[in-house]
């Protein structure tokens, strides 16, 4: 709430003093993020890495003056219901951006969908809504959950992986996630073992995967999990001894605090730091001078989301009042990704590749997520055929 | 599962029952005998490990580290004691929740101020930061190995100065008839302060000595509060040795259930199944524990004998 208040005065402050008046009509964009408790810190790098595209474009996406309303969900399924209904209803945003979760986004899709305003998550990409309930004034700039750890499957079916230990939180995404890495890899399967949620000590899980002969480790363990899984699986020695393939376990918002015990491990995504495209190496450049931060993939999806709204804002000439122009110009996606090639699949998914990712130390010391492999080419996720779009 | 794994889930399970008798051995002395139901304790845990965390970033010595953040977490402690919990005393029990309930919001939220939302890492000291091998192909951190050590010691070490001291007597006295003790002419106030104090301060350590093992982050100490308060209700309210011994069972119980559920239930079940119930069924394994304690001996396994 502070932020959101904030955020205005500044916007008004801004909309007084610097700002001329502009032709085009004006274009309030409401942001929706988890910015509270330990997994703020992947809310907090969508926002910086949506206001520094706000900001390197002027004030202005697609040639609109731009408002950015930022509100915190706090990842209760309630609170972010009455934000984003006060965006809707008090704000009256054009365009809402949310949410980091999955389980947010099912809070705030209905209403934002009603009001019949355009969603487009930054990062949450669940499957509930890529197949049957696909609709379109919803686009995604991530991707669909599934994916990165099909990604990783194949990568160990095609790498000569024999037995695998899966180990994932006992909730929805990570039952996805093991779902999601069997879809490609067929050898063994040594366990599957779930952990309650915000699981502290996995000492017992780690007993169980150094006798389990297994060759690879792979997981699921978003946030301080998977700080804590990390630190104790380099501690048991178990590093040298196993391939550890795993996707949102080690990256940027964890790397801080893993550090050395995260090198030698292997993530799977869209995009890391390193991307050899000019433009990304500029986005990087220019977030850690502004944040003093290494950006992520939460970050870059923001970032591009930034960008395709100002694409598509410009496509009808900032008229944000066109909206079946800007729904289709939003679909278009004739923007500079950082990605590279960016198209939407029929769900307004996108179709993408998906890398390897290793763990480097930079010279200044910090570390980041690096490509290592390309797994998937201009890969669809599996849900899409179902969608009637 | 083989015997070597067997005996290292149990040392596991140990080390954690270890860690919640730390925690545990001061939220059930201020509840026994102060009778006061103090939710603020987990966030007695997280102030000891963010604060030694501090000073080891000032000093890099964890152990001057670990004496200063114990010093500011006594401190602190007492402050609390003196000008916030010193007045909820004579309140009910649903006064005392909602206050302490506040002050884990408060403190939280300033935590997350101070030091950030993510999570943060404490290396432990140097001397103990190699591991051996312990069965074949898993090395295990000797910093565990200390954890047991220092836990069973501060163990025995509470249990003489509760029961061979004279202030533990009066903190057994005060526990059965605090009325009849203030009578005697003892100062019933300054000894709920040290036993408040010293309480806190347990609860400090166990945050700060299990920092190295897992990591700091905001709320680290709420979901463990709620397995503390199943340690002393089984263990019985006040009891210091039923802390250890419901510590210790709790500790096993779990960290052996979550090994072993699901493999035991794939006997009976098909293996999605089992996947999708063990898991379940392995987090409510101490709850199951404390309803049955709870039907045969209602005051917990050593209760405290109170008068009137």
């Amino acid at each position: 709430m502070r932020k959101f208040l904030s955020t205005t005065a500044a916007a008004i402050a801004l909309a007084f003093t610097t700002v001329p008046v502009a032709n085009a009509a004006d274009l309030k964009v409401g942001l929706v993020l988890t910015l509270s408790g330990p997994p703020g810190a992947l809310g907090k790098q969508a926002e910086d890495g949506f206001n520094l595209a706000v900001e390197k474009l002027g004030g202005s996406l697609g040639g609109a003056n731009t408002t950015v309303v930022v509100v915190d969900d706090e990842l209760k399924p309630d609170v972010a219901l009455t934000r984003v209904k006060s965006l809707l209803e008090r704000d009256d945003v054009d365009i809402v951006v949310g949410t980091i979760f999955s389980n947010m986004l099912a809070a705030i899709y209905k209403p934002v969908i009603k009001a019949d305003k355009i969603l487009i998550s930054p990062n949450a990409g669940p499957s509930t809504f890529a197949g049957e309930k696909c609709h379109p004034n919803f686009f995604v700039t991530s991707y669909q959950n599934n994916q990165n750890f099909e990604a990783l499957g194949k990568y160990a079916q095609d790498n000569g992986v024999k037995r695998v230990f899966m180990l994932a939180p006992n909730y929805q995404a990570g039952r996805d996630a093991m779902n999601g890495f069997k879809k490609y890899f067929k050898g063994d399967i040594a366990d599957e073992v779930f952990t309650p949620l915000g699981h502290k000590d996995f000492s017992a899980e780690i007993a169980q995967i150094a006798t389990s002969k297994s060759d690879a480790v792979f997981t699921f363990m978003p946030g301080g999990m998977g700080v804590r899984f990390v630190k104790q699986f380099d501690e048991a020695g178990l590093s040298d001894k196993m391939t550890f393939l795993s996707a949102f376990t080690v990256d940027e918002t964890t790397l801080p605090a893993q550090k050395d015990a995260a090198v030698g491990l292997f993530g799977a995504g869209t995009w890391a730091p390193d991307f050899d495209l000019d433009r990304s190496k500029d986005f990087v450049s220019s977030f850690e001078a502004k944040y003093g931060y290494v950006p992520g993939s939460y970050a870059m999806q923001a970032y591009d989301a930034a960008l395709l709204i100002d694409s598509a804002v410009s496509a009808v000439d900032g008229d944000v009042s066109n909206k079946e122009g800007l729904m289709a110009a939003l679909k278009e996606a004739k923007f500079d990704s950082m990605r590279g090639t960016f198209t939407f699949n029929n769900n307004q998914y996108p179709i993408q590749d998906f890398y390897l990712l290793n763990i480097a130390k930079r010279a200044d010391g910090k570390y980041q997520t690096e490509i290592a492999e390309k797994i998937l080419e201009n890969s669809g996720d599996s849900f899409a055929a179902e969608c009637k779009m | 599962m083989s015997m070597s794994l067997f005996l290292v889930q149990s040392l596991n399970g140990l080390q954690f029952g270890i860690l919640l008798f730390l925690i545990a051995a001061g939220l059930t002395l201020v509840f026994g005998v102060m009778g006061f139901i103090n939710l603020a304790h987990g966030v007695q845990y997280m102030i000891g490990a963010y604060l030694t965390f501090m000073f080891f970033q000032w000093t890099t010595n964890f152990f001057i580290a670990l004496l200063l953040g114990m010093i500011v977490a006594l401190i602190i402690g007492l402050a609390c004691e003196m000008f916030i919990f010193r007045h909820l005393y004579q309140r009910n029990h649903l006064d005392q929740v909602l206050a302490t309930f506040g002050i884990i919001l408060f403190v939280n939220e300033l935590v997350k101020v101070i030091w950030g939302p993510s999570s943060l890492i404490l290396p432990p000291p140097e001397i103990f930061s190699w591991s051996f091998e312990i069965i074949e192909g898993l090395r295990y951190p000797i910093y565990r190995l200390v954890v047991i050590a220092v836990g069973i010691t501060v163990a025995v070490g509470l249990y003489f100065a509760v029961f061979k001291t004279r202030v533990g007597m009066l903190v057994r006295a005060g526990a059965t008839n605090p009325e009849m003790v203030s009578a005697l002419g003892v100062d019933i106030k300054r000894l709920f302060m040290i036993v408040f104090g010293f309480g806190t301060m347990l609860a400090g350590f166990a945050g700060a000595i299990a920092a190295p093992m897992f990591s700091l982050e905001p709320n680290m100490g709420d979901d463990l509060l709620i397995t503390v308060f199943v340690v002393i209700i089984i263990g019985g309210i006040g009891s210091i040795r039923g802390a250890f011994i419901a510590a210790v069972l709790i500790g096993l119980l779990d960290t052996l259930g979550r090994a072993v559920t699901t493999d035991i239930l794939r006997l009976f079940f098909d293996p999605s199944t089992a996947n999708q119930i063990g898991p379940a069924l392995s987090s409510m394994l101490i709850y199951i524990l404390m309803a049955v304690v709870l039907f045969f001996k209602p005051e917990g396994l050593f209760p405290v004998h109170r008068a009137g």
